[in-house]
């Protein structure tokens, strides 16, 4: 039996523990804000938080969860939008929006490490996220925007 | 002929919705009075889309076109409560079913907007005046002292107003005024037309709340993987499943029948895994062992089809265009140039693979999908199960990136498939390897350009020769040329060149091909402008100054316009005056020529009309000592006619820059013995943040023109204005995609 948080609210799982989470809050849990995207930690679709630090969750099994706490995009805001979701809207970042809950999750992550980043420093903190939309450009100004309001 | 009817005094929707709800639809057929309309014209296209106000004023828009990212399932309800003078945040959005009384659903060719614009104005403008006249009639005042705010209809003299939802009930009874009754909106009046809106969705989208084709869900779904042939056509000769049935979650294995060609959207075949959830059925596939029979494609090589294509396009083909004599052009010796392009297959990648939930019972079939064209499931698992079309109910989830993929429902029809041996719902998960070795591939492409140069630098005859598989061959076995692609972007040169053929060579299919953004604009615009280019070199001239000779005085292009294209081709004259003007605005906007270009440091330029838009672009590039480029800048101006949404424009734009920067520099699908080579993102590669254009600025050029295309267009320019730009930093000329193939330094 593992047994660990989602979203703050205790879970326990005793099936196949090599399972990857992202399956687990997709299919069993109910989580589906979270995306499938490549399997291979090669996108970033399926990015959530344990302890507070992005991990791609199509790469994390089951297993390894017992004790720890998990957050997902359902979980990040109590209280309607988290200032980066926030500058998400303001920008109008999104175009079909698939990769967006995980290019979120990777850039909250991030600012809680780096509160003033520069370009490069985004660049190189988002480049595990794919887009093939192609909105590279407003994820990196929102960031931007996010950090100023964080502040 | 008036063809918007209030449906609901006729009680069409009887049942649909409550009671007095006022609803309005537009060329609502198949309908019994409407009989006459259909016979006299058969080919008349018909769209619908319906609005629907509710007592407590809510207002609901039918959006009839899909989701992926284009903006046209905002764009479109915004126009009708535009002309309605909604309150938009009071708007409703309704996604259609598939059901040909909306007419044409598939959301391809960027034409949700050019094609839909003014019927939803015409929808938007007839519920306003027939609110009005309520309103009037309740008051007893004449109509014309009656006006609208959003929301409200309004008699200024008595400052007395109704809102929409008081007055739906009674506008629910009243006859529908003729078109020539209803007034539009003059433009600046247009409350929401032309100015910045965000996504309807967004709020959903950045919350994870949205629902996209893999969060679909049935109640007792099962899921499933399934193991396709490698090669295109391969049967099953035999499988041994028992390793797959001891993975834990897996239920049992099924089989798929592999299609009869033409393969159309028909699935694939194979075997499925079927699984108490995704992990399981992924698990138990990996332990499947499948014997496949062969396949005459297992011939393909993707190397050896090139010397094979490109030895095609250095032959006469099929003339498409021709102007003057380039022969006799050619045949009066002088200075002659040629060039040679080729281009890969790519894969569409869509960050959602393809997915699908569908539910067979008693004959009929249920199905959520990211389709661009539920229609298309419809007559697909129609044809497939031996179903009637009508007995397929086809929803519309957001689409999670399409790019042309997910017009073609293979695996709708997979689902469905699966659905009808077991007895319960199916939800059919591809997983990134099977998105990118079984898509419908956007094809290779060989072009051979031959132009003859006057003294003054500027060519007197230019051949163009293209050869590639077509997408025809999706429905035809024996399709060899591509006659539908002529159009993008081949036949139809906006040059001023007294000689000029163009001409297409035959080529056969041994992989799925389908469209992908902007289709065969692509090799097409890769071609012509890089060739543009270097004859701008070889005539010593700047690059801009020489593209606007080439495009010539303002003028309107003839071209030849099969029957079906004539009133397109009326509306959407190729006007020279407008590519100009995009090209002036760019090399304004971007400060062309004021930075020399030159030891690793250069500007690209490229022109192209696609989708009856305009764009230009300038790619400013760097490319250090070891060969590495950064792309600094990307400036394009876009001239698409009469805006609805301006920032979802530049939006596309910006990511048509990112889209053509991955094809340009990384992208590339290769097949031996007829097995595609890549299968996910570590070797078929994209741009990421830390290699996209840093910065992407574009400029949208004021206009009242009809509408055009915005999805694709900003693709083809990118990656000739690129390839140029590595040319001026540092002179060499790439004649194959993408950049990763040459080595610079």
């Amino acid at each position: 039996m593992i047994r660990f948080t989602v979203n703050g609210t205790e879970r326990t799982y005793d099936g196949d523990p090599e399972m990857p989470l992202l399956w687990y809050l997709r299919d069993i849990a109910g989580f589906t804000g979270t995306k499938f995207g490549c399997g291979m930690s090669l996108c970033g679709a399926c990015t959530v938080h344990q302890n507070g630090e992005a991990v791609r969750s199509c790469s994390v099994a089951m297993k390894e969860l017992e004790g720890t706490s998990i957050t997902t995009i359902e979980g990040i805001s109590a209280t309607g939008l988290h200032p980066v979701q926030k500058a998400w809207m303001e920008i109008k970042v999104p175009q079909c929006g698939y990769c967006q809950t995980g290019q979120i999750m990777q850039a909250i992550a991030f600012l809680r490490q780096n509160h003033n980043p520069s370009d490069q420093q985004i660049d190189e903190a988002m480049s595990g996220n794919l887009c093939r939309c192609g909105t590279y450009q407003r994820i990196r100004a929102a960031i931007h925007q996010a950090a100023k309001e964080m502040a | 002929m008036n063809n918007i009817q209030n449906v609901s005094r006729r009680g069409f929707l009887k049942g649909a919705v409550a009671a007095g709800t006022f609803v309005l639809g537009a060329r609502l057929v198949p309908e019994p009075l409407w009989a006459d309309i259909l016979n006299d014209a058969p080919d008349l296209f018909q769209p619908g889309i319906f609005l629907s106000i509710a007592s407590d004023g809510t207002i609901t828009i039918v959006a009839h076109r899909s989701e992926m990212g284009c903006g046209s399932r905002t764009a479109l309800p915004l126009v009708v409560a535009d002309e309605l003078d909604a309150d938009w945040s009071k708007v409703k959005i309704d996604q259609a079913i598939g059901d040909a009384k909306y007419g044409d659903q598939d959301t391809d060719g960027s034409h949700s907007v050019r094609s839909f614009f003014d019927q939803m104005r015409q929808v938007g403008a007839t519920g306003r005046v027939m609110l009005i006249t309520a309103a009037a009639r309740k008051w007893r005042v004449a109509e014309k002292e009656c006006t609208t705010e959003p929301g409200f209809v309004v008699h200024k003299a008595s400052a007395r107003k109704l809102s929409y939802g008081e007055l739906s009930a009674a506008a629910a009874k009243l006859r529908v005024p003729r078109k020539e009754d209803v007034p539009l909106k003059s433009r600046s009046e247009w409350r929401y037309i032309g100015k910045d809106n965000a996504l309807f969705d967004l709020p959903d989208i950045v919350t994870g709340k949205a629902t996209f084709g893999m969060d679909a869900k049935m109640p007792g779904m099962v899921y499933a993987s399934i193991e396709h042939p490698p090669v295109l056509g391969q049967k099953i000769k035999s499988y041994d499943d028992k390793a797959a049935l001891k993975v834990r979650g897996v239920k049992q294995t099924l089989t798929i029948e592999t299609f009869k060609p033409p393969h159309h959207f028909q699935p694939l075949g194979g075997v499925a895994v079927i699984a108490d959830d995704t992990w399981a059925a992924f698990q138990g596939r990996k332990a499947l062992k499948v014997n496949w029979d062969t396949s005459p494609n297992a011939v393909y090589n993707s190397d050896q089809f090139r010397k094979t294509l490109e030895s095609t396009a250095r032959q006469p083909g099929k003339v498409v265009r021709n102007v003057g004599d380039v022969d006799a052009e050619f045949a009066k010796g002088g200075k002659i140039i040629e060039a040679e392009f080729y281009a890969p297959h790519l894969a569409h990648a869509s960050m959602e693979p393809p997915v699908a939930v569908a539910e067979y019972r008693d004959g009929k079939v249920l199905a959520w999908a990211p389709t661009q064209s539920p229609q298309a499931v419809q007559e697909t698992i129609a044809s497939v199960l031996g179903v009637k079309k009508e007995d397929v109910t086809c929803h519309v989830t957001l689409l999670g990136g399409a790019f042309g993929r997910k017009s073609k429902p293979d695996q709708v029809a997979e689902a469905a498939v699966l659905s009808k041996q077991l007895g319960k719902p199916v939800k059919v998960v591809w997983t990134r390897e099977d998105d990118i070795q079984f898509d419908f591939f956007h094809s290779v492409a060989a072009m051979y350009m031959k132009a003859a140069v006057g003294p003054d630098g500027k060519p007197t005859a230019w051949l163009q020769r293209t050869a590639y598989p077509p997408i025809g061959s999706t429905f035809d076995v024996n399709a060899k040329y591509a006659d539908d692609e002529m159009g993008l972007g081949w036949n139809n040169l906006p040059f001023d060149i007294p000689n000029h053929r163009a001409e297409n060579g035959p080529a056969d299919a041994h992989v799925r091909i389908g469209w992908l953004r902007s289709v065969a604009n692509i090799y097409h615009a890769f071609a012509i402008h890089s060739f543009a280019d270097e004859l701008a070199n070889a005539a010593n001239k700047d690059s801009v100054q020489y593209l606007l000779e080439l495009i010539g005085p303002p003028r309107i292009v003839p071209l030849k316009a099969e029957p079906d294209e004539q009133e397109e081709q009326k509306r959407y004259p190729l006007d020279t005056a407008r590519l100009r003007r995009v090209v002036e605005m760019v090399a304004e906007k971007s400060g062309w020529g004021k930075s020399p270009s030159g030891k690793g440091h250069g500007f690209g330029v490229a022109a192209h009309r696609a989708f009856l838009t305009y764009v230009a672009t300038v790619v400013e590039v760097e490319v250090d000592e070891k060969g590495q480029v950064q792309i600094p800048n990307v400036w394009t101006a876009v001239d698409t006619g009469t805006v609805v949404a301006p920032d979802n424009v530049r939006n596309q734009i910006e990511g048509a820059a990112n889209f053509g920067a991955s094809l340009a520099l990384l992208s590339e699908i290769t097949v031996t013995n007829g097995v595609v080579n890549q299968s996910n993102f570590n070797d078929y590669e994209l741009v990421r943040m830390n290699s996209a254009p840093k910065h992407t600025s574009v400029y949208i050029v004021e206009s009242d023109a009809p509408p055009a295309g915005v999805g694709e267009p900003g693709v083809p320019p990118f990656a000739p204005a690129f390839y140029n730009a590595i040319h001026a930093a540092t002179g060499k000329r790439i004649r194959e995609m993408p950049l990763s193939k040459t080595q610079l330094v």
